[in-house]
């Protein structure tokens, strides 16, 4: 009974405070480049403002993937919420990534099938690096649960710090952040129009921002595993990845796909591999 | 349904279309983003996506080739919509009205809730006309801005 009560929490709250940082996201982008920005709430207002629009569906298909996306979305962060499997979460969030895919493919918009394909190397990109995390907690705790990752007294960040750095990589990639903005060409709007986000629109548009926003707090929720003990040190540092991805965004330039692809199997497995061998290595089992 | 109303005034999403212009009028709207403007303050997002889109706004004066597209783009975005027409040429056809191949204001294609004269119409015009054009939405909704 607990656990219901506290799944039904994290799925109520999860979206207020993906949408706080999202506004938060957009406040500081704004100071960064000498603007003044908007308000705070206003992720609110365009989610609000979406949900009146009229509903133009381009396909029947692209909504019953939307709703997939959702769906095994909030099923990861219930997961979390819940300390189960982390290998399970992973494959959901892989999961809604392919929902997501299929709705970018599910209409004839030549953008859109581009951004899928896009976001398709955007998967391939990060999740040889997720599965990589997942492993080398278990090698860690010898136990992929993530109630595991609380009961141990030393943070995984001290073991695990390799895989922690490529997991901020992975967190630019997942929140579509500048160097890696390349699906959704968030703030190159000439470009492949709106990548495959081209289709959605009105209501079905705000069903992706609020797929976005549980996307935030699961990932920033994964990163705080890394110091689960205290939880609150963990959050804080999952906050200030969260602040280090908006200078990186206001930095960077847009890259292409290709490079993307390079760079991050080049971090992320490099550093990854060495990690996982090493935990073994020190075990004495390699 | 309350909510749903003022976050229609507080985030308008405007979507730039250059008909036939000089690019004057374009160029002031694009200015519109820049810091000394930054007309995100208000909510207000440049998108490239006609279908994201809730204000849009029109440069230049209809041609015989632009009309279509014209048409095209007002039809993919979903209502409610606005149209703001910004510069003297957006407006009636301006210096170009008698050319051989100019249709004249956007009005001959698809209905216009404001017109921004001007040539070409300063930043501060354009931003209250985007602004005009959300009070007249908010009248129509019957909420106070
Ligand atoms: S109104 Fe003037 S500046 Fe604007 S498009 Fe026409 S000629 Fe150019």
């Amino acid at each position: 009974m607990n656990q219901w009560l506290l799944a039904i929490i994290a799925v109520v709250v999860a979206p207020f405070i993906g949408g706080i940082l999202a506004g938060i996201d957009r406040k500081i982008s704004a100071r960064l480049q000498g603007r003044w920005g908007p308000p705070i709430v206003q992720p609110f207002y365009d989610f609000f403002k979406l949900l009146g629009k009229s509903k133009i569906a381009v396909s029947r298909v692209q909504l019953v993937w939307l709703y997939g996306y959702l769906f095994f979305m909030i099923t990861s962060l219930v997961l979390l919420v819940l300390q189960q499997d982390i290998l399970l979460l992973v494959f959901m969030l892989g999961f809604a990534g392919i929902c997501f895919v299929l709705a970018g493919f599910s209409c004839k918009s030549p953008y859109s099938h581009f951004g899928a394909n896009r976001e398709l190397l955007q998967m391939l990109s990060y999740e040889p690096v997720l599965l990589l995390m997942a492993l080398a907690i278990y090698a860690q705790n010898g136990s992929f649960m993530i109630s595991e990752i609380f009961k141990n007294n030393t943070p995984l960040i001290v073991p695990l710090w390799p895989i922690f750095i490529a997991l901020i990589y992975v967190l630019t990639i997942k929140l579509r952040k500048s160097p890696f903005d390349i699906s959704t060409s968030h703030h190159a709007h000439q470009e492949l129009v709106k990548g495959i986000m081209t289709e959605f629109s009105g209501p079905y548009y705000a069903l992706v921002l609020l797929t976005e926003w549980y996307e935030i707090v699961l990932l920033l929720g994964l990163v705080s595993l890394f110091w689960a003990n205290p939880l609150w040190v963990g959050i804080i540092i999952a906050l200030a990845a969260f602040v280090l991805e908006m200078f990186i965004d206001n930095i960077a330039a847009r890259m292409t796909a290709g490079w993307m692809v390079k760079v991050s199997w080049a971090v992320g497995l490099i550093l990854g591999v060495l990690n996982l061998a090493y935990l073994y290595l020190k075990k004495g089992v390699l | 349904m309350g909510i749903i109303h003022t976050s229609r005034i507080k985030s308008p999403w405007i979507m730039h279309f250059d008909n036939s212009s000089c690019n004057g009028c374009d160029i002031e709207v694009l200015a519109c983003l820049t810091p000394l403007y930054d007309i995100e303050r208000f909510g207000i997002v440049n998108m490239g996506n006609p279908k994201h889109a809730d204000v849009l706004v029109v440069t230049g004066a209809v041609n015989r080739r632009t009309a279509r597209v014209l048409k095209n783009l007002y039809d993919q975005i979903p209502d409610p919509k606005m149209v703001v027409a910004v510069g003297t040429c957006a407006c009636s056809g301006g210096v170009f009205h008698n050319c051989y191949n100019i249709l004249g204001g956007v009005d001959k294609v698809i209905p216009v809730d404001v017109y921004v004269p001007g040539c070409a119409a300063r930043p501060e015009a354009i931003i209250d006309g985007v602004v005009l054009a959300l009070q007249k939405l908010a009248k129509l909704q019957g909420v106070a801005i």
